[in-house]
């Protein structure tokens, strides 16, 4: 992209149409950063609702929880820009790492005991994803099943094997490579937090470069028109399933690393939060608008509330309601600002 | 036989939507026991008048009378069923209910003002009507499973449980096997017998001969001839729709002469055969070479659009082959067609023609989106992508305030250009275009036709399928479907306007 001004000549023709409106760019990031404000005063009351709050280390575990959960976010958010969605994510969040965790954990703390490299027990959590996302696409995509129902019953049978595989045990004592994204920081920064960022990021940059992210909005705004476009709607809608099971799955790997251990019930009751922090920050359930900024924003909006919630006097017993409204006056406030989100 | 009172008339009916008149000063009078044809061209203002008869348009002058009566008010939509119904060719029946139950929607049979359903009683009063009329159907059967034919027959038996005794039909015949037909016509004969009053809508004209008692004729929202079908000849009636007036605005079916050579097939089917419910098509070979535009042209449900279709892929036909360059192209398969140097307008704009919240640019570069994003890592380079943009604005004089506009905020003569654009954007060897010019000013039609004859004579194959005669004009060879067939073929422009109508309203020669 750098030779382009001094290999081509000047058009000697005048544009009819200039190529960029300055004014939909300013409106479009309006559009995306709409949460900013909600995000500063729920800073400045946390600041009031405890000193805690804004410390650094307190700060930095906000963004190690929300480092899982955007992994999942992103995830969420690439399928629901294509128009289906796959409530499946959180089982494959949850099984995934406890079927690699199980296969190379000491048989004393739950595992096979086979001793293995942790790096078979990262490859399995991947294949898992993998797994779970190609059944999943070629299901709904090729098969016609409707994502809602089909992947709510995969979303139950993976819970389901996660929770009866080891009879509800938790598997812990994994070795340090397999919890290395969730247990360990580069810079005072835990490497979960560097390693979502960068994901956000690079799928923020395929969206807006990469020929696959910007049919993915076209598939996703009108399927029909993509199809009638030439576009290969169905491959890749399949693989957008398959790339987010795998990110799911390693969203699980850094929730197992932040607590040393794969839990029975990871990941369990997940799937609300993601799909509110996607459509809170502007991916729309019909597909084809939103970006990973806005996403981001959702990310972080609710990981600061429920550091927040954790920190106040409220009883533990009351959170969840608590969540909920401020999800609800989040929708409410965005959709005041005047974008359409839900 | 048509002695009785009139069923349904309209007296010196005027309506005006914006700058179109739409009817001037109609007036029409269907008897009971009266088959009554009407009969004129798309846009001549038959749509109008049928929703001026039911209650669903209020006219700006004139006055309807229904049994006799003065019509109801627009709001008495139940005081208006009674007197009137419509089969419209769209099916108005609910798929999963039962026969019964659609007959008597929203209104089922038992004790007055109960809120509770007494099936049995609606199950014997839907059989009533089945066996009073001489229709064979089972009214337990679920809707979703009846034919097209049956479905109509649903629709005519729940007009006449409610006692409308004016029934309008509206292009019945439109998706029907030619046996479907002639059991319809002998209901139509048995409602007639019966002291129902028929206005009888196509755009076959042997039908009209074959079941009408009289016909009218409307042309350009006026009503230009009646009379008894035995006293109006062939050649009258089509005369009348077109009229002798000369064309308005847009040349149109302009000769554009044989282009001096041409080139080699580009475009083949052969023997295609497809199912479908947009029009069926039975045995269709058709060649299109290089610097030609080969003009499908048929009514709606013809199987002239589902031809198009299946050339690129979005149908898989039952049997036949389509070839591009003489190799055989994957069925069904529209990515793999249209990467060996396809462009398609779709038929619908809305359905498959653009991603709306997408910018014109995008849109227009969609079909290229490999072609600008050829690096190893294929990220789109914004630069050619808005370069190839460039070129189809100004191809195509489009309109925007920046190519980043959405082009759900466009006219539709713009939308309908980027559609255009996006498929021209390949510079593809074969153009596939169904109605081009649906719903666009005439400007816009213009600008539309020109770049498409522009392809042409560049040496691309165009295949252009459309039941609008204008768009003829940038023809040079044009083959008639009707019923799924390929009817006649007209080689040499010009092309002669009443023996094209004649061709594509099913009469011979």
């Amino acid at each position: 992209m750098a030779d382009t001004a001094a290999d081509r000549p000047v058009p000697p023709k005048r544009r009819t149409v200039a190529r960029r409106d300055p004014r939909l760019m300013v409106l479009n990031w309006f559009r995306e950063l709409t949460l900013v404000p909600v995000i500063i005063l729920l800073m400045i009351v946390g600041a009031i609702v405890n000193p805690v709050f804004p410390t650094s280390s307190n700060l930095i575990n906000v963004a190690q929880g929300g480092a899982a959960l955007g992994m999942v976010v992103v995830a969420e958010s690439l399928i629901l820009l294509t128009g289906k969605f796959d409530i499946s994510l959180q089982g494959t969040f949850g099984l995934a790492p406890l079927l690699g965790a199980w296969l190379i954990a000491p048989k004393a703390s739950e595992g096979l005991g086979t001793e293995w490299s942790p790096i078979i027990g990262l490859l399995v959590v991947l294949l898992v994803g993998l797994a779970v996302g190609t059944f999943n696409g070629i299901s709904v995509i090729k098969g016609n099943f409707n994502a809602f129902i089909f992947t709510l019953a995969m979303s139950i049978l993976l819970t389901g094997l996660q929770l009866g595989w080891l009879g509800g045990q938790t598997v812990y004592h994994l070795p340090a490579a397999y919890i290395y994204l969730g247990a360990n920081a580069w810079l005072g920064v835990p490497v979960a937090v560097w390693v979502t960022a960068a994901v956000f990021a690079v799928a923020a940059l395929f969206l807006r470069y990469h020929r696959i992210g910007r049919a993915m909005y076209a598939i996703g705004g009108n399927l029909e028109a993509a199809r009638a476009a030439g576009i290969k709607v169905d491959r890749i809608r399949i693989g957008v399933f398959m790339v987010a099971s795998v990110l799911a799955a390693v969203g699980g790997l850094m929730q197992a690393g932040r607590v040393t251990a794969v839990t029975a019930g990871q990941g369990s009751d997940l799937i609300f939060g993601v799909f509110a922090a996607a459509v809170i920050g502007g991916i729309s359930l019909d597909g084809g608008r939103g970006r990973m900024v806005g996403a981001l924003t959702g990310v972080i909006l609710l990981a600061l509330v429920t550091n927040i919630l954790t920190l106040s006097d409220i009883s533990s017993t009351w959170i969840d309601a608590v969540d909920g409204a401020i999800i609800l006056i989040a929708l409410g406030i965005a959709r005041v600002i005047g974008t359409d989100r839900a | 036989m048509i002695t009785r009172s009139p069923v349904g008339e309209v007296e010196q009916v005027s309506k005006t939507f914006g700058e179109t008149r739409a009817l001037k000063d109609v007036s029409l009078m269907v008897h009971g026991g009266e088959c009554h044809g009407l009969v004129g061209r798309n846009g001549a203002g038959k749509s109008t008048l049928v929703s001026v008869l039911t209650g669903l348009t209020r006219p700006d002058h004139g006055s309807i009378r229904l049994g006799g009566e003065a019509a109801p008010g627009l709001a008495d939509r139940g005081a208006w069923l009674e007197r009137v119904a419509c089969v419209y060719q769209k099916s108005m029946v609910v798929p999963p209910l039962t026969v019964a139950e659609n007959v008597f929607l929203n209104r089922p049979p038992g004790a007055k003002d109960s809120p509770l359903v007494n099936w049995r009683a609606m199950r014997e009063r839907a059989h009533e009507v089945m066996l009073e009329w001489g229709f064979d159907l089972d009214v337990t059967r679920q809707a979703a499973r009846l034919t097209v034919e049956q479905r109509q027959v649903v629709e005519i038996a729940r007009a006449l449980s409610i006692g409308a005794r004016f029934m309008i039909l509206d292009e019945p015949t439109a998706s029907l096997e030619k046996a479907a037909v002639e059991r319809l016509f002998e209901r139509v004969r048995r409602l007639r017998d019966g002291g129902v009053g028929i206005l009888y809508i196509s755009h076959h004209l042997e039908e009209i001969y074959d079941i009408c008692d009289r016909v009218s004729v409307l042309r350009d929202g006026a009503l230009v001839l009646t009379g008894a079908v035995r006293e109006i000849g062939q050649r009258d009636l089509v005369s009348a729709m077109i009229g002798s007036a000369p064309p308005q605005r847009v040349k149109e079916i302009e000769a554009v002469g044989r282009p001096a050579g041409l080139g080699q097939i580009k475009l083949e089917t052969s023997h295609l055969v497809v199912r479908s419910g947009g029009g069926s098509v039975d045995d269709v070979s058709l060649q299109v070479r290089a610097g030609e535009c080969l003009g499908l042209v048929g009514l709606d449900g013809s199987g002239s659009a589902t031809v198009a279709d299946a050339v690129v892929g979005l149908i898989k036909p039952l049997a036949g082959t389509v070839a591009l360059d003489g190799r055989a192209v994957p069925p069904g398969k529209v990515d793999a067609v249209l990467s060996r140097g396809v462009g398609y307008v779709p038929q619908d704009r809305h359905a498959r023609g653009f991603a709306p919240q997408l910018g014109v640019g995008e849109n227009l570069t969609l079909a290229v989106l490999d072609r600008v994003a050829r690096n190893p890592f294929g990220l789109v380079s914004f630069d050619d992508r808005d370069r190839i943009a460039e070129t189809q604005v100004e191809n195509l004089h489009i309109v925007a305030s920046s190519l980043a506009q959405p082009v759900a905020s466009l006219s539709g003569g713009n939308q309908q250009k980027v559609v255009v654009g996006r498929a021209l954007a390949p510079d593809p060897s074969v153009l596939v275009v169904v109605n081009p010019t649906v719903g666009v000013d005439v400007a816009a039609k213009e600008a539309l036709l020109d770049s498409i004859g522009r392809a042409r004579d560049q040496g691309m194959a165009v295949l252009l399928v459309s039941d609008d005669f204008e768009d003829l004009r940038i023809c040079t060879r044009l083959l008639v479907m009707v019923r799924g067939k390929v009817a006649r073929e007209f080689s040499e422009p010009p092309w002669d306007r009443s023996s094209l109508i004649a061709a594509v309203e099913g009469l011979d020669g």
